[in-house]
């Protein structure tokens, strides 16, 4: 396997935990109570820790350093996949986001702590155990506020529809997923994407919400090769804004 | 002169950790590794949570600590290798966890398969376990939030992971 089927992986990662990291971060101050705007930070802060620890890992393999990876690059450089950039829009959307997308983290950190590579393994190990929290925290949450009101159940199950074509976009083919899974990394993209499906599925079971049918949706893909939506350059600039101010200072 | 890896431990005692000054690096279980090579001493330690800020602070007030006893040939790095559970909080840990209000992890033995675990933390404040879960996530990452039906108060517990 080369070193370029590793690295595309490790981006996807990294890339996917700042952003989303970054979306959840703009719940602070104005979550719709003070459990979740403390919860909402709290992810974000853990997300953007994972971040670093892959771009730690990509740091060693020959890459920049963490701070000039994550704020200097472009909106077309980024391999995070569209629905980690989208807007947080009202509470469901961010809700219903945070549980599709953790679900697959979830399993995508498991199948990893298996990894021959043992930098990518231990890193791995350590992340599944938090983000177990974030899973758990999602379905208690759908669960109990599908259950609520009739508002809510609503709300919640349009914004499940807007967002799934987006978190299929999750489980975009690599270009080097063959070289990947040959190698044994992990079981591939399309393993990830089957447990997602199932596991979503269990968790929505006590939920008042429906999964639509799969074969009706398509995949939003592009977004790991640098296709994105409007909304992720504009929260580069923002992200980037006080680093920008002096690059070379020392926080 | 040269330490031992005890002297090491024993030197590290007095490192706490930034967010809960009762308790030591040593009692957080943290410590995961002392190598000492003629007048070298490496630690390493193991992050409790990723995306603790306390990281980088743990990791310089132990290199301050070693400097302060003498031991200029140092150095102290983190590193994922051996992970880190709460069930490697010692006896004597858990104990100041309490005094200072904070409840200590339920022991899990690796098995966290849903909240149920932390719904029914042990208050503090009187002992009761008639407590609730009002969310997992607390002012820090590595603790969640709690009401204790018997006493009436708010408290915190040390998430287990």
């Amino acid at each position: 396997m080369t070193e370029e089927a590793l690295k595309d992986l490790l981006y996807k990662i990294a890339d996917d935990q700042l952003i989303i990291g970054h979306r959840n971060s703009e719940w602070t101050g104005v979550g719709p109570l003070l459990e979740e705007d403390i919860a909402f930070s709290s992810m974000a802060q853990d997300k953007v820790g994972h971040s670093l620890a892959f771009y730690n890992l990509l740091h060693e393999l020959g890459e920049q350093d963490p701070d000039t990876i994550a704020f200097t690059r472009n909106a077309e450089q980024f391999h995070n996949c569209q629905l980690v950039e989208l807007p947080i829009g009202e509470y469901d959307f961010s809700l219903i986001r945070h549980f599709l997308f953790d679900h697959a983290e979830l399993i995508r950190f498991q199948m990893l702590a298996d990894c021959p590579v043992d930098e990518i393994a231990q890193v791995a190990k350590k992340l599944r155990g938090e983000v177990k929290y974030h899973v758990m925290h999602a379905n208690t949450w759908i669960s109990q506020l599908s259950n609520s009101t009739e508002e809510a159940k609503e709300r919640l199950q349009k914004s499940l529809e807007e967002a799934l074509p987006y978190a299929l976009g999750i489980f975009e083919p690599s270009t080097f997923e063959k070289e990947i899974v040959d190698a044994g990394i992990y079981l591939g993209e399309k393993a990830i994407e089957e447990q997602w499906k199932e596991n979503i599925a269990a968790a929505l079971e006590d939920s008042a919400l429906s999964l639509p049918d799969w074969n009706l949706i398509t995949p939003v893909y592009g977004g790991r090769y640098g296709k994105h939506t409007e909304h992720l350059q504009p929260l580069l600039e923002e992200m980037s804004e006080v680093f920008r101010v002096d690059p070379t200072a020392d926080w | 002169m040269n330490f031992t890896k005890q002297d090491i431990l024993t030197l590290l005692e007095e490192v706490k950790d930034p967010e809960i000054p009762v308790l030591s690096l040593v009692d957080l279980g943290v410590i995961s590794k002392i190598d000492i090579n003629g007048s070298h001493v490496g630690v390493t330690i193991t992050p409790t949570f990723t995306g603790c800020p306390a990281m980088d602070y743990m990791k310089q007030d132990v290199a301050d600590t070693l400097q302060k006893h003498g031991i200029d040939d140092h150095d102290v790095k983190v590193s994922f290798e051996h992970e880190w559970s709460s069930d490697m909080i010692s006896e004597k840990g858990r104990k100041a966890l309490k005094e200072f209000g904070l409840a200590p992890p339920p022991v899990h033995n690796n098995v966290i398969e849903d909240l149920d675990i932390i719904s029914h933390a042990e208050c503090p404040n009187c002992g009761s376990i008639e407590t609730t879960l009002k969310s997992p996530f607390g002012p820090t990452l590595c603790r969640s939030l709690h009401h204790c039906n018997a006493c009436g108060e708010a408290f915190e517990s040390f998430k287990p992971i």
